[in-house]
């Protein structure tokens, strides 16, 4: 299979999906979802077989541009995340019903459409083009379907598109003058760039206000809570399982391996950000009132562990960043269905009017409390093996980031438990809680057994990414 | 050894496990109880086949590759050598008897499939903790039997006490599991391993050792000892956990996974033999915490508080045998605390069920006729951890105050203080609890008996055991010493043969005991003496009785600072953070607006620009 057909087969779903009309959308989507993740396996086997996913043909000649897709073992992961993740969230919102369902549902293929091409690009503007063009789906997604007070959501919404736009100024900024340099953009010719120090420190700058954005990264994390509680649970899946990821890969696929001696020279002050953020984002989730917005900063806890890792520069940091991407993707869009599933019944998210609902529903319970315990990465769950291989490569660096970053067991246990309490314990909750539906249990429990076949047996993971992972070091170790 | 057999002993409590949370609610209580007990009892008798047949070597079974580092992997494997049977037997052992309890006392629980559940899930991890073949192994199981003593403490979820206590239980040993990792990281980082027995020849082989490394690396898995085995500072949340059915109190937090930190400890003798100021470090701190858990048990009239800090107190002797390097000699009393601690927790439940609930011992009395059994159980077990000569607890305990006694007076002194105390606060339990007469409710007394044989059989077993338990390591014949001989690169101490001095300390010790209790014979059954009220109690009792006021302390130094903190976070910093943002906006704007004005339409006014502009790059490009 040509990898061109995995981004045809997304970008014809999400015309099909529309034109299919309001009642068949949410099916077609999913056929469409489930089709482009076989299509993902299907690429997975071509390169295990060893061939080469790969596929470039000018675009553009004057300036040099190319239509460059190329997948290596990093770039399949993240796509089989993409395309594994797609078809579970379309799956769970088949419980709500939405107004114009067709434009929804062509919306979230869309936007799978333009985030597997941000993880498949390999010419520098190509990507940069899907990359803008994830956002416009996720904007309307989240305008139109969120929830709450309209005026505010616009708000947050503009807030956070406006943002991350500029941030990304400054990328295509680097891309344009590391055009003039190499004479194109294809990414095989800015690895081999040999830039002077001052150069890297500018692109990497310009590279990182992107990525911190959309990472988040604290301080740039403002829009982040809001968005996640505006948006429909959909989006705030979309956005937390599937897009901050594209932020934390562009990291380690564009920015590391271009301006690598910026990032060895700062190192420890990129590492500390990502710990500050552990920090920051767990004792600002402890307080939160609403559920959504304390998984926001759970979120943000996570990625900031995850980009320290990557800032190592190691190995070790790199494949536990990889890991930990894959685990928190599956975990987060886990836990937001999970509030998903509750506001289906109580029609609210604030934790103080939850609670006692354990009594009502075994199952729910059972669910539940193992994705807290992903989160909180027990071992045996996919979480522990990122969370121990980053905190592991942390204490190569220096040991103190590595306690430091640790406190995130603590604090990450001290939250979510804390919440788990509070939403789920105490005694029966005066109003019903039907236990969760068949197509409710059967999406989690997916997400469940992919979060612990993983944790007990990483290894095909594990084989997949590091050869790239490899490579990538090699780039970045070119000028030593 | 067979894969198989090891898999066989592993996964019969998961299956059980898995058996009790998809069919137990329908296969019935009697099905759940059986099923949940006989899987334990497979691992049990698996484990008696491997005591029986093990060879001298220690077994290594890989079964896959786990984790990946860059130096080196770490593999899903099994080591099965002397420590390991050596702790198996007991965990299963006792593990089968109190399941077989659990099924008396959880009989009328609505949730008793999910109790067996969760008890089977516990064994299954403290088997893997315990066979483990490397440090990530033993994680594994670590976490899982703290999850499970969340699980259990919290078991009746509709309580938000209890929710506290096991939400507590699980934040604290996390910090210590904070420590255990930063351990793994050291150790992973100086030797490029994780294996036990490769570790072991490493570090006992190496010419240079890094002594500030190897001392951190000690220092940071002491630390996660500290959690589990509720040392000091961490030992809060044992007492706490109480508020989980007390089968639970005397399988795991009693006789088996508070014991986890010691057998780490063992495990990594070699480790903590090449730190020295860390072994100083623990036997002090097991030494005081022994200390300061015996003076707070004095005061508790909650009959499982009591016993919680006496637990606390024991395990701190344990940890001052390890300081000393007398790692023999802790295991001794794992083994023999094991046998007497769980038939006191199991009496105490029997007591308790006998009262309806009642824990209070200020309401209890004079139950020795209605509950004879009972009662000569746990006034054996008492005796036992009392140190009364001949009985289980009499060689253990004996054995670590000797040891002290050679190296270190103070610390000897410290630990026969404690085991003074122990031995007051056992008996004041008893005489309280069984002697004079009963002051609970009319609608109690007429209720009292005798607790159903599947509750009186584990507990006659134990004290058996309590009473006989000490013949493994007797002086001068230590059958367990030898047994451990191949764990130690040491070589295993020598049993103390009994000299003049030996005697003499046994002679102390044994009269030290019986002060002890007969301060308490004095007071509580000659004197008749109940303790006061909660309201009148005053002075050092009352600082004793709020446990000298650590939680309060902790409260104010870590719980409410973090959470004042979150507000700050949520209230200022965020707002202000999301302003600026704004702000950054609004300064955009505003610019646009200023530059919009240049854009007035007069064609007049681009065509100026327009021609500067074009003088501007004509005079740029001519100076070139």
């Amino acid at each position: 299979m040509d990898v061109t057909t995995l981004l045809i087969i997304l970008l014809f779903g999400a015309f099909a999906t529309y034109i299919s009309g309001d009642k068949w959308a949410p099916k077609v989507a999913l056929l469409f979802g489930l089709a482009a993740f076989a299509g993902s396996i299907c690429l997975l086997s071509q390169y295990n077989l060893g061939q080469e996913i790969i596929y470039a043909k000018l675009w553009i000649a004057q300036p040099k541009i190319y239509f460059a897709l190329q997948a290596d073992g990093l770039a399949l992961a993240m796509l089989l995340l993409t395309t594994a993740l797609t078809p579970i969230i379309i799956f769970s919102s088949f419980g709500n019903t939405y107004k114009n369902p067709k434009a929804f549902y062509s919306l979230i293929l869309f936007m799978t459409f333009a985030m597997a091409g941000t993880f498949l690009a390999s010419d520098g503007l190509l990507y940069y083009i899907f990359w803008e063009l994830s956002l416009i789906p996720i904007y309307f997604i989240a305008l139109i379907w969120g929830n709450g007070d309209a005026e505010e959501r616009k708000k947050a919404v503009v807030k956070f598109f406006i943002y991350t736009l500029a941030g990304s100024l400054f990328m295509l900024v680097a891309f344009v003058y590391l055009h003039q340099k190499a004479g194109s953009f294809l990414i095989s010719d800015l690895t081999q760039l040999r830039l002077s120090s001052t150069e890297q420190f500018w692109i990497f700058l310009a590279f990182f206000l992107a990525y911190a954005i959309k990472i988040p990264l604290i301080p740039f994390h403002t829009w982040q809570a809001k968005v996640y509680q505006k948006a429909p649970t959909v989006g705030t899946m979309l956005l937390s399982g599937i897009m901050l990821k594209m932020g934390l890969y562009s990291v380690i696929r564009w920015q590391l391996p271009i301006a690598p001696l910026a990032a060895k020279e700062y190192m420890d002050v990129f590492i500390g950000l990502g710990i500050a953020g552990v920090i920051y984002g767990s004792i600002v989730a402890l307080r939160q009132k609403d559920l959504k917005k304390l998984l926001a900063y759970s979120s943000l806890a996570h990625v900031g562990l995850i980009a320290a890792g990557a800032y190592t520069l190691t190995l070790d940091g790199l494949r536990g960043a990889v890991l930990q991407m894959i685990a928190h993707g599956f975990v987060v869009v886990g836990l937001f269905f999970v509030a998903e599933i509750i506001f289906r019944r109580y029609e609210t998210r604030a934790i103080a009017e939850l609670g006692g609902i354990r009594a009502q529903s075994p199952k729910f319970t059972s669910m539940f409390l193992l994705l807290v315990l992903a989160s909180v990465a027990l071992p045996s769950t996919f979480n522990f093996v990122g969370e121990f291989t980053v905190l592991y490569s942390l204490s190569q660096v220096n040991i103190w980031f590595a306690i430091l970053g640790g406190t995130t067991i603590i604090l990450g246990a001290y939250y979510m438990l804390k919440m788990f309490q509070h939403v789920m314990l105490g005694g029966t909750n005066v109003r019903i809680f039907e236990d969760v539906t068949f197509n409710e249990g059967l999406t989690l429990v997916i997400i469940i057994a992919v979060l612990f076949f993983f944790g007990m047996y990483p290894k095909p993971i594990i084989d997949l990414i590091t050869p790239s992972l490899e490579n990538i070091l090699t780039q970045i170790n070119r000028f030593n | 050894m067979d894969t198989s057999l090891v898999l066989v002993l592993l996964l019969a409590p998961f299956l059980g496990f898995l058996f009790n949370v998809f069919l137990g609610k329908k296969a019935g209580k009697s099905i759940v109880g059986i099923v949940g007990t006989l899987s334990v009892a497979v691992s049990f008798a698996v484990t008696l086949y491997l005591f029986g047949n093990a060879s001298q070597e220690a077994v290594v079974i890989n079964l896959f590759e786990w984790i990946s580092i860059e130096k080196f992997d770490v593999s899903f494997g099994f080591l099965i050598d002397q420590l390991s049977i050596l702790w198996l037997l007991f965990v299963t052992g006792i593990g089968s008897l109190i399941h077989l309890y659990s099924i008396s006392y959880m009989h009328d629980d609505e949730k008793m499939h999910s109790f067996f559940a969760y008890l089977n899930l516990f064994i299954f991890f403290m088997i893997t903790l315990v066979i483990g073949s490397n440090l990530l192994m033993m994680f594994i199981g670590w976490e899982g039997v703290g999850l499970c003593s969340y699980l259990l403490i919290g078991f009746w979820y509709k309580n938000q006490d209890f929710n506290d206590a096991a939400k507590k239980a699980f934040i604290m040993n996390r910090i210590g599991d904070l420590g255990f990792l930063i351990g793994i990281f050291i150790v992973g980082s100086l030797f490029n391993t994780l294996d036990f027995t490769t570790l072991k020849t490493t570090i006992t082989s190496a010419s240079d050792i890094n002594e500030f490394w190897i001392a951190a690396a000690a220092l940071a898995l002491f630390i996660g000892a500290s959690g589990k085995s509720a040392q000091i500072p961490l030992y809060t949340w044992l007492p706490d956990a109480m508020a989980g059915p007390t089968p639970v109190s005397a399988l795991i937090h009693a006789a088996t996974m508070v014991t986890a930190g010691i057998f780490m400890i063992t495990r990594l003798n070699f480790l903590f033999d090449m730190a020295p100021s860390v072994q100083n470090i623990i036997a002090i701190v097991g030494a005081v915490t022994a200390l300061v858990a015996a003076t707070i048990a004095l005061v508790q009239n909650d009959i499982k508080k009591v016993l919680a800090y006496s637990t606390v107190s024991q395990l701190g002797l344990m940890f001052l045998a390890l300081g000393l390097g007398a790692y023999e000699i802790a295991v001794f009393h794992v083994i023999t605390h094991a046998f007497f601690k769980a038939c006191l927790f199991l009496g105490s439940g029997s007591v308790i069920h006998g009262l309806h609930g009642e824990q209070d011992m200020r309401k209890m009395g004079g139950l020795k006729k209605a509950m004879p059994i009972t009662f000569w159980t746990m006034l054996i077990a008492s005796l036992a951890i009392s140190g009364i000569f001949p009985l289980a607890g009499f060689w253990s305990k004996d054995e670590i105050l000797m040891t002290a006694f050679h190296e270190n007076k103070v610390l000897w002194v410290i630990g026969s203080i404690a085991s003074i105390m122990t031995a007051f606060y056992m008996f004041r339990l008893i005489y309280l609890t069984f002697f004079n007469s009963f002051r609970g409710t009319e609608e109690q007394k007429h209720h009292l008996h005798e607790s159903p044989s599947l509750i009186t059989l584990p507990l006659i077993i134990l004290a058996i055991l309590s009473f006989f338990g000490g013949i493994i390591s007797l002086p001068g014949h230590s059958w367990l010493n030898h047994y451990l001989a191949p764990l130690f690169s040491k070589g295993a101490h020598e049993a103390h043969t009994l000299g003049s001095t030996e005697y003499m300390l046994m002679a102390v010790a044994t009269i030290g005991a019986i002060v002890g209790i007969a301060i308490a014979y004095k007071k509580y059954l000659k004197d008749n003496a109940i303790p006061s009220e909660d309201s009148e109690i005053t002075g050092l009792s009352k600082v004793l009785y709020n446990k000298y006021y650590v939680d309060e302390a902790y409260d104010v130094i870590f719980v409410k600072p973090v959470n004042v903190l979150s507000s700050f976070f949520r209230d200022s910093v965020e707002t202000t953070l999301s302003a600026l943002v704004f702000g950054l906006g609004k300064v955009m704007n505003e610019i646009a607006l200023q530059g919009k004005k240049v854009h007035n339409g007069s064609v007049g006014l681009y065509l100026f620009a327009f021609i500067i502009g074009v003088v501007a790059i004509i005079t740029y490009l001519f100076l070139q």
